[in-house]
């Protein structure tokens, strides 16, 4: 769906398609802006590629351990009540967010 | 210069309060004053919670017996407006978390208030602490106290302000990829980005979890040791908190510096601003004089570090961001409309450009076909530039650089521009990336321009940075402290701090 073009800059239905898997609905400035920025930012990013990384693995974190684990005991937690506080549409007595119709 | 070290501190302020010489009213009186006369100028406020703040000071007066011992007594704090705090609106300075008023408190402010601190409102930052300028809020920028027309930094670009013209004498922060450090060097303040796992973040909104960590903003390295007691320490809230035992960092300025060895990347300073680099060398040779032994010491590739920052940090907010679809909380852009529709509609309306440009950046790297050129590849890249500091820390104490390539620019200057905007960040994102403590703190001032007036008007501020091993947050304020009574930067206060 996205491929090619990856660092010359993006066609306006990659942007398009990016923008799909981001929830994002962008203006048609936005997506000519955002095709040529990209473009720029990655290829710059390129410089990576030159790098051997044979063999070298991934840091995704630097958690250490030790913090990682607690008593499994029952806490209190934010009430209900609290948790639809902020909502901007809620069926509270039913305690339950509302959304526009997703079945047809 | 204007101004002097009239200016309290954290520490002369919480000693009075607990002496009793000073009542927490009349501190937090004097505090919320200032920010008011300060404000029309400055912007470094999204909220100031007079009544709150006022009522807790009156708490502590009446009950001073309890507060003798408290760290933090009295002492007035501004907190960046994405850290949550119970009942107080937080924004992230995004029109997206429009009426988000939080149901608790982050970890960091409940253990200030424990401390006996007095939060006055919440600053301004870019937008879910993205940028390098403040320009990403969606409630405008936060003018530099020094010179109106330039950036103070960012994200924590209110924080910074604030302490800067002594609004208050401490601020919180958080701290991605320089967003506490570069601020207080173009503000001319200290800041402290702890080791990743020091301090909770519980209650941080998230931009980028393996690199995000909340820190202190003050006048002087002891005020940010102080701080830092008050909020590092283990939280069952996070699991990437550290049980590492915190140490007394206010103690651990001793002014000793003979011996230590401090790394200096030679090699990575070519393009350093003028100024700077002049300043930078003055201060190591601060250091020096104190019995500091100067180091050369490589890391090879630091270079990337800029490329792995952006590809690692727009991949983890993508997805961290993914949480904000109109319905929990914040803004909805409803209408007759499906699901999805209003998924992508309140986005796009909620979100500002830099964060629509990161999120679709995030989106991209991770998705299939380009997982592994990208996010793979970075995370491979985040690992070596890990081990050059591992191997660096084997010959030095810290490793020393200018914090910002460049003196704060002027507002407007490079917003058009992303990739200059990033390039930026050259010295602060790889102690993020390698989850270690770095600490700015000023070293001196530009030359004042021609024809700008009286002595020293027109001067911009410069920090220094030292970045020091994972939990050693201690030697890295030991040191600080040393070069800070040596040269006394801080007690220079920028012209609005006068009025």
């Amino acid at each position: 769906m996205l491929a090619s073009g990856m660092a010359d800059g993006f066609t306006r239905a990659q942007v398009e398609a990016i923008a799909a898997l981001a929830n994002l609905e962008l203006d048609p400035a936005e997506t000519e802006l955002f095709a040529r920025q990209l473009g720029e930012i990655l290829a710059y990013a390129d410089a990576v590629q030159q790098i051997d990384t044979t063999g070298v693995p991934p840091t995704a974190h630097l958690a250490a351990r030790d913090g990682a684990e607690r008593p499994d005991v029952c806490r209190p937690c934010l009430d209900r009540e609290a948790a639809l506080a902020n909502a901007p549409d809620a069926a509270r007595e039913a305690g339950l967010f509302r959304v526009p119709r997703v079945i047809g | 210069m204007t101004g002097g070290s009239a200016s309290p501190t954290l520490r002369e302020l919480r000693d009075a309060v607990r002496s009793g010489a000073r009542s927490a009213v009349e501190v937090c009186r004097e505090s919320l004053a200032r920010i008011e006369a300060a404000e029309p100028s400055l912007h470094a406020f999204n909220t100031v919670v007079a009544d709150r703040a006022l009522a807790r000071a009156e708490a502590i007066d009446r009950d001073r017996d309890r507060w003798r011992d408290a760290p933090l007594a009295g002492v007035p704090v501004a907190v960046k407006d994405n850290l949550c705090t119970r009942g107080v609106r937080t924004t992230a300075s995004s029109r997206i978390l429009d009426g988000f008023v939080p149901p608790y408190d982050a970890t960091v402010v409940e253990r200030l208030e424990r401390a006996g601190a007095i939060v006055v409102g919440k600053t301004n930052c870019d937008e879910f602490a993205m940028g390098s300028s403040n320009e990403n809020s969606a409630f405008g920028p936060v003018h530099n106290p020094w010179a109106l027309d330039r950036t103070p930094g960012g994200t924590s670009g209110g924080s910074a302000a604030s302490v800067a013209a002594r609004l208050t004498p401490l601020a919180l922060g958080s701290d991605t990829g320089g967003s506490i450090r570069q601020p207080a060097a173009f503000c001319g303040i200290v800041g402290l980005k702890p080791t990743y796992g020091r301090v909770s973040r519980y209650g941080l909104i998230a931009h980028a979890s393996s690199l995000d960590q909340v820190g202190p903003l003050a006048l002087t390295v002891g005020d940010a040791a102080i701080a830092l007691g008050a909020i590092a320490g283990a939280d069952s809230c996070d699991a990437t908190s550290a049980r590492e035992p915190v140490a007394d960092y206010a103690a651990a300025l001793t002014g000793e510096v003979r011996g230590a060895r401090i790394g200096v990347p030679s090699r990575l300073l070519d393009g350093v601003d003028a100024d700077v680099a002049r300043a930078f060398r003055a201060a190591l040779d601060v250091l020096a004089a104190r019995g500091a032994a100067l180091v050369d010491v490589d890391l090879p590739h630091a270079r990337y570090a800029i490329p792995v920052y952006y590809l690692v940090s727009t991949a983890e907010a993508s997805s961290n961001l993914a949480r904000y679809d109109g319905v929990r909380y914040g803004l909805r852009v409803s209408g007759d409309q499906d699901l999805r529709t209003m998924y992508a509609r309140t986005r796009e309306r909620g979100f500002g450009p830099e964060v629509k440009r990161r999120i679709m950046l995030g989106t991209y790297v991770l998705s299939a076909g380009y997982y592994d050129a990208y996010y793979l590849k970075a995370q491979q890249v985040r690992t070596l530039i890990l081990r050059d500091y591992d191997r660096a820390f084997e010959r030095v104490d810290a490793v020393a650089m200018p914090t910002s390539p460049t003196p704060p620019f002027k507002l407007g200057e490079r917003i058009t521009d992303p990739l200059q905007m990033y390039l930026g960040d050259v010295f602060t994102v790889s102690a993020n990336l390698a989850g270690l403590p770095a600490i700015s703190v000023p070293c001196g001032f530009t030359s004042p321009k021609p024809g700008a007036g009286p002595a020293g008007e027109g001067a911009l501020p410069i920090g220094l940075q030292l970045t020091g091993r994972r939990f050693d947050e201690a030697t890295l304020l030991r040191l600080a402290d040393a070069y800070e009574s040596d040269t006394s930067w801080w007690t220079q206060a920028p012209p609005i701090a006068a009025r």
